[in-house]
């Protein structure tokens, strides 16, 4: 029986066109080969805007928080903890654009896996250093491993955030074992480390079916494994609201609501990242029209999935427009918020929702306006479920400063928050710039296995 | 043979009687010392009672105060041994003069606008009539903020406080978030109040087992329970004009504003004593008397206090 599988496997590779992967290898091995001045450029922007927002951390953790950070004690939580579970949400996209696709046999997912896998990994490490920004004493951190408690729901947030990233990162890494052995075999006139990395990380990779086979095999585990704890980290990171008193996060519905949010935002996501790959490193060829046709699809019905548990977050409640949602429901749909809340609803929403139902939005100019715009919204969308609530507590604020009544982020705030944005940027740049961002042999393997889907695609 | 093993038997019966004796005498003087102490003779005579009921007097020195000698060993986490602290607020005598808010910070080395107890104007309909509203941490008995504390930092203790450790918070806030009532502060480290906190580092925290100056951890009303252990009311209840808190114990079943004690029991029955937000399930350990013929009419705040940022 296994036999079998090795001689077809074998067979697999043996038809393949040589000189369709010698081109296609090349196309993918490019970004690696050569970076050119707008790239230089655009690494040393980001890493400017990252050291930007080390300093304005700096200055947070050495002056008073209360002057360099609108946090009082009603709005405790600002928008270190909205770009928290924004980069949580973030982070989802490795679990649907890599791992469900590839499950329930989507072929189109090959290009994509790796793009998805990356910026994963990249998110849920910036979300990880969102929670530190927001920490009263950073300096106590390792508290949380000498006290913690298991009954409070930020260790079982840490609990599952460390294994998903854990889990992430050798789902990243195992498939890009033959992809080092590639960059080891091919690249030429790189420096003397770096071959030696790729040395190193192709662990002895010589391509027979033995080792095919244990890499087949650990993928796919990882695969299973890896959505249960996708979905674990992004209901428990809702819990981290829902398991309050809190009016405005008392919800059973938190954590469906939470998830199927970051899968609209999974879906935008790739869709702007692959747009902008296939442009600046032209690999137009394998990131085609096709993906965006189906992406913009995905983004149809993701937009109505959320759309469905919105309505069942705000306007059940709104019917009954209890004392207790009162005040923070009116607020959002007539009050100080309602700009910004229906906004929100409008570009995160309704728009991705409609309009790529016509299949000349699903070209991918209009469908990366439609998705930068979700992923926008996305990103508000956590600010609005995390913060406005804050100023509606059960008991009326009184006679406080100005400041105490309305939060607006500071100035450090924001650098903060650009540069998280920043490094995830710089993550997934660097990471392209040392290994090809689309694995080679997947897609070569998917030209063969999938043929119908991509090559006769219409 | 025989008769030699029987004396040996008694001869170390004897022995153990006798080392029994000595420990007996040792452990006396051992108790003495611990009642008296280094206390030397004060000559003040003060009349105590005995258990069989004779009142004697004795030196002032003699008299140990039990409540000091349990807070010698008082475990900041666990509380004072025998107590329940509790907390009556009667709304009908509120007045709003504020004494309470200025007693605490003085008490707690606290510059407005941070308030332990804050005074809120409540209307719970429109036609309802509007009276003056003393809120405290309300020490709940199923407290939702020490539920989440990912590092134990925030407790619950046997006597009914919700305290805090402050060299063990690590800031997180998520306690804040929990608490439905608002409770809870964090030090941001306003430069007014690291100044004040520096300037009186001597005198502060002087009645408190949480420390409030820690800046980068959240603080509150914690009942200033080494105050109590020395039977000295919280500065809330003692400031205030109107005797509007009462605080006490509820296994002693009595609550004092400093002049009158009322038996618990019977002071809520009598006046339908309630909790804020029964419906949470928090099982505060606050009451409210309802503001019913009332001592004041309600008149409105003139002045603003805390506007400076």
């Amino acid at each position: 029986m296994s036999e079998k599988i090795i001689n077809e496997e074998k067979t697999t590779y043996e038809t393949f066109t040589q000189e369709e992967y010698m081109v296609m290898k090349g196309d993918l091995l490019r970004p690696v080969q050569h970076i050119g001045k707008w790239g230089k450029i655009w690494i040393g922007f980001l890493i400017a805007v990252c050291l930007a927002g080390v300093y304005a951390y700096y200055i947070q953790e050495t002056k008073s928080k209360y002057v360099t950070v609108s946090l009082r004690d009603y709005t405790m939580w600002g928008v270190y903890i909205s770009n928290f579970v924004f980069f949580v949400a973030l982070s989802l996209i490795g679990v649907l654009m890599s791992a469900v696709l590839k499950l329930t046999h989507f072929e189109w997912y090959r290009p994509l896996s790796r793009i998805a896998e990356v910026i994963a990994v990249a998110a849920i490490m910036l979300a990880g250093v969102s929670i530190v920004a927001a920490m009263g004493r950073p300096d106590r951190l390792h508290y949380l491993l000498l006290h913690g408690r298991i009954q409070s729901p930020i260790v079982w947030d840490i609990i599952v955030i460390l294994t998903y990233v854990t889990t992430s990162i050798i789902l990243l890494f195992i498939p890009m074992i033959p992809s080092m052995s590639t960059c080891k075999n091919h690249l030429t006139g790189k420096p003397k480390w770096q071959m030696k990395m790729y040395d190193i990380l192709s662990f002895g990779w010589e391509g027979t079916p033995a080792q095919w086979k244990s890499l087949k095999k650990s993928v796919k585990i990882l695969t299973v494994l890896v959505i249960p704890l996708g979905v674990s980290i992004h209901t428990v990171t809702a819990w981290l609201f829902a398991t309050t008193l809190r009016s405005e996060w008392d919800s059973t519905n938190f954590g469906a609501y939470f998830v199927s949010g970051a899968f609209l935002l999974g879906v935008a996501g790739m869709i702007v990242a692959i747009s902008v790959i296939r442009k600046t490193y032209k690999l137009e060829n394998y990131l085609t029209p096709m993906h965006f046709d189906k992406l913009g699809r995905a983004l149809v019905m993701m937009s109505f999935i959320y759309i469905y548990f919105n309505i069942n977050e705000y306007l059940v409640p709104a019917y009954k427009m209890s004392g207790l949602h009162a005040n923070h429901l009116i607020n959002l749909f007539v009050g100080e918020e309602a700009l910004f809340y229906w906004s929100v609803v409008l570009f995160g929403m309704v728009i991705p929702a409609t309009l790529p139902l016509i299949p000349a939005v699903r070209k991918p100019l209009p469908l990366t306006i439609i998705a930068f715009g979700v992923v926008i919204a996305a990103w508000f969308k956590r600010y609005l479920i995390v913060i406005p609530g804050l100023a509606h507590p059960y008991l009326p604020i009184q006679d406080v400063p100005a400041s105490w009544k309305h939060y607006t982020p500071s100035l450090i705030e924001m650098t903060i928050v650009a540069a998280t944005f920043a490094a995830m940027l710089l993550i997934v740049t660097i990471f392209s710039r040392f290994f090809p961002i689309i694995s080679v042999w997947e897609v070569a393997e998917g030209k063969l296995e999938g043929k119908d889907e991509i090559i006769n695609y219409k | 043979m025989k008769e030699e093993k029987e004396e040996s038997n008694r001869r170390n019966f004897l022995k153990l009687g006798l080392l029994a004796g000595t420990a007996t005498i040792a452990g006396f003087g051992l108790k003495n010392k611990i009642f008296a102490g280094d206390i030397e003779e004060t000559g003040e005579k003060v009349k105590v009672l005995t258990t069989d009921g004779r009142v004697v007097e004795v030196d002032s020195s003699m008299v140990a105060h039990p409540s000091e000698a349990k807070l010698a060993q008082f475990n900041v986490r666990e509380g004072i041994p025998g107590k329940k602290f509790i907390m009556v607020i009667d709304l009908a005598r509120c007045a709003n003069a504020r004494k309470c808010v200025e007693g605490c910070q003085s008490m707690h080395g606290m510059l407005p606008p941070i308030e332990y107890i804050k005074v809120k104007k409540m209307q719970d309909s429109d036609l309802g009539a509007p009276y003056w509203f003393p809120q405290t941490c309300y020490q709940c008995d199923n407290p939702p903020c020490t539920k989440v504390c990912p590092v134990d930092a925030t407790f619950k203790r046997s006597d009914g406080i919700v305290g805090i450790d402050s060299d063990r918070c690590i800031g997180c806030k998520f306690c804040m978030a929990a608490c439905p009532y608002s409770a809870r502060t964090f030090n941001f480290g306003r430069p007014e109040q690291k100044e004040f906190s520096e300037k009186h580092n001597a005198d502060k925290d002087k009645c408190c087992a949480t420390k409030s100056s820690t800046e980068g951890t959240v603080s509150k009303c914690d009942f200033c329970p080494e105050s109590s252990a020395k039977g000295i009311l919280p500065s809330c209840v003692s400031e205030c004009p109107n005797g509007t808190i009462f605080f006490g114990d509820e296994l002693e079943d009595a609550v004092t504003n400093g002049e009158e004690t009322f038996r618990l029991s019977e002071l809520l029955k009598k006046r339908a004593g309630y909790r804020q937000f029964e419906e949470l399930g928090t099982k505060p350990r606050v009451y409210y008397l309802p503001p019913v013929e009332r001592n004041f009419p309600f008149e409105e705040a003139t002045e603003v206090h805390n506007q400076v940022e």
